[in-house]
């Protein structure tokens, strides 16, 4: 069943996208992240051109984030001055990383450096997912109690000035630190058309000392508003957010989600950051082997502008 | 195809009705001249059918016709730009940019190219791919390049996706002077107007030509979602914002679980 994206200019098989959409809903859930990073690649490879792909996987990703939120909101396990606090710094990080995509795709680097991105960014959080949870896994096989001292040590961040306290969660942390996270966070999601939420739980836990009952929420709901806004910006500047796409993607994206909530619970956490792990560095691998394989044809043909 | 035969035919008894002042006179149409855009398009196939009439003058002509049309699409500027390695991973470090070459380029003829007219007249007729100026940007100048290997990159990559193509033998004559030739424009073709060139020729000589052409539109949801984007960009990203918010939203209720 053929459906003809208007933005993307291109036919698709609807049930492909749907199924694509499904997969990679399954996944998210399963994880608690919002799937962009592999959303992204899957259109690319369907044919969609890079800009549509990551300008409509930011709706999608709004929109499964958003019911993510709501379920974590009913049981009051999101700390909203945090997530606002760092969606003031997101807000800034969407805007540039909206700009700076714009430049790079005058500038014919825009795939270059999406690819680098990906290869970067997965393999560090990749191999980082992996050791973290193999420790644990060995740690949990010799009969030793798991590491019951709160991640993360008193380190420079907490000596910034302009502490804010952050009630639901229990941290009293400098703005600064906070800020600087939304910051990176937003910049990334607006460049790779992904939510970060796999970026910004580790940042959260690891530096804020955020507890894990309000880390999930807090981080969705981040996610679903760092990803509106860069819906908004990328069809205000752009014109690139397909519309129909993004509906597809969404009705698979949060049915899949369902199931892959139910199947995560029934995984011990270790072993689901250890499959996490692995299938994160699959995908940065992946784009790594696309950049160093010399490429089938040197050339590519790109139109100028491109307008209605 | 029956249909376009009907038409071609009813054509011929017009022409013979009316009588020409020249010696030979081409007729052309196509089988749609407004193709449109709608959810379910995947590209469209369609025929351009035509005939030659001819009065007293030509009549002694013995020497078969050969037709070759030239459908081109709207113009569109394009940039190919080539890889290189650099520090180990591919990079586009070179690129061209073209004016305005065609966005769809589709040569039909009765025969080769070379077996209908002369090298001299091809290039003279702009025939054929190889012969249609695709003009590149140089410091600010505009110019063809001989043996650009850019030039060829572009033709390549665009005849791998269906834009651009020689069909040597498309045109058929189904009388001596009843044609028809069909072709397909792949679904990415931009929408526009298209324009469709018919050159007759007899015994190597251009004897006559004419064009015609047919227009390529999004209609309906399709036009309205593209004018939303272009036109009203920020009340676009408000609206699938809001799409977002209410599919999220609608998905939380019905799975609820608490």
């Amino acid at each position: 069943m053929q459906i003809y994206l208007p933005i993307a200019d291109i036919p698709v098989n609807v049930l492909l996208v749907l199924a694509m959409g499904l997969a990679v809903g399954f996944i998210s859930g399963m994880f608690g992240i919002g799937g962009g990073f592999l959303m992204t690649p899957l259109l690319i490879f369907i044919g969609v051109q890079p800009a549509v792909a990551v300008a409509s996987v930011s709706t999608h990703v709004a929109s499964s984030s958003f019911s993510g939120a709501l379920a974590y909101w009913r049981r009051n396990a999101i700390d909203v001055t945090l997530a606002l606090t760092l969606l003031a710094g997101g807000v800034v990080g969407s805007a540039g990383g909206v700009a700076l995509f714009t430049w790079l795709r005058a500038q014919d680097q825009l795939d270059l450096v999406i690819g680098l991105s990906y290869v970067t960014l997965l393999s560090i959080v990749g191999v980082l997912l992996i050791g973290e949870s193999a420790r644990a896994i060995m740690r949990s096989r010799q009969g030793k109690p798991a590491d019951l001292r709160r991640p993360g040590s008193h380190i420079w961040l907490h000596g910034l000035p302009l502490k804010l306290r952050f009630k639901r969660s229990k941290v009293y942390v400098s703005a600064i630190p906070v800020l600087a996270i939304g910051v990176i966070i937003g910049f990334i999601g607006a460049i790779m058309g992904l939510g970060g939420g796999f970026l910004l739980v580790p940042m959260l836990i690891y530096l804020l000392r955020v507890p894990t009952s309000t880390v999930i929420g807090t981080s969705l709901t981040l996610t679903f508003l760092t990803m509106l806004s860069a819906t908004v910006l990328h069809a205000a500047t752009n014109h690139q957010v397909d519309a129909v796409l993004a509906l597809i993607l969404m009705v698979g994206g949060v049915i899949g989600a369902q199931f892959g909530a139910l199947a995560g619970h029934r995984i011990r956490g270790e072993q689901l950051r250890l499959l996490l792990g692995v299938l994160v560095l699959a995908v940065g691998l992946r784009f790594a082997v696309q950049l160093v394989l010399r490429p089938e044809d040197l050339y590519s043909i790109r139109v100028i502008g491109g307008g209605p | 195809m029956s249909y376009a035969r009907v038409v071609a035919l009813a054509l011929v008894g017009l022409l013979v009705a009316v009588g020409a002042a020249r010696a030979e006179r081409l007729i052309v149409s196509l089988s749609n001249h407004h193709v449109m855009i709608t959810s379910n398009y995947t590209g469209v196939d369609l025929v351009l059918f035509g005939s030659v009439e001819r009065d007293a003058a030509a009549a002694g002509r013995r020497s078969p016709y050969d037709i070759v049309a030239t459908i081109t699409g709207p113009r569109q500027p394009l940039r190919t730009r080539r890889k290189q390695r650099v520090l180990g991973i591919w990079v586009n470090t070179a690129s061209r940019t073209f004016v305005d070459p065609p966005s769809y380029l589709a040569i039909l003829s009765s025969h080769p190219l070379e077996a209908i007219t002369s090298a001299e007249n091809e290039r003279r007729l702009q025939l054929g791919i190889a012969n249609v100026p695709l003009p590149e940007l140089i410091n600010n100048d505009i110019g063809e390049v001989s043996n650009d290997p850019f030039r060829a990159a572009l033709v390549r990559l665009m005849q791998e996706r269906g834009l651009y193509g020689e069909q040597p033998n498309a045109v058929t004559f189904l009388t001596p002077m009843l044609f028809r030739a069909a072709f397909s424009l792949p679904a990415q073709v931009p929408i526009g107007s298209y324009n469709v060139d018919v050159k007759l020729f007899a015994d190597g000589n251009l004897i006559a030509h004419t064009d015609s052409a047919f227009e390529i539109v999004k209609v309906g949801f399709e036009q309205f979602v593209v004018a939303a984007a272009y036109e009203h960009g920020l009340l676009y990203g408000l609206a699938t914002a809001v799409m977002a918010l209410i599919t999220g939203w609608i998905a939380s209720v019905v799975f609820r679980r608490d």
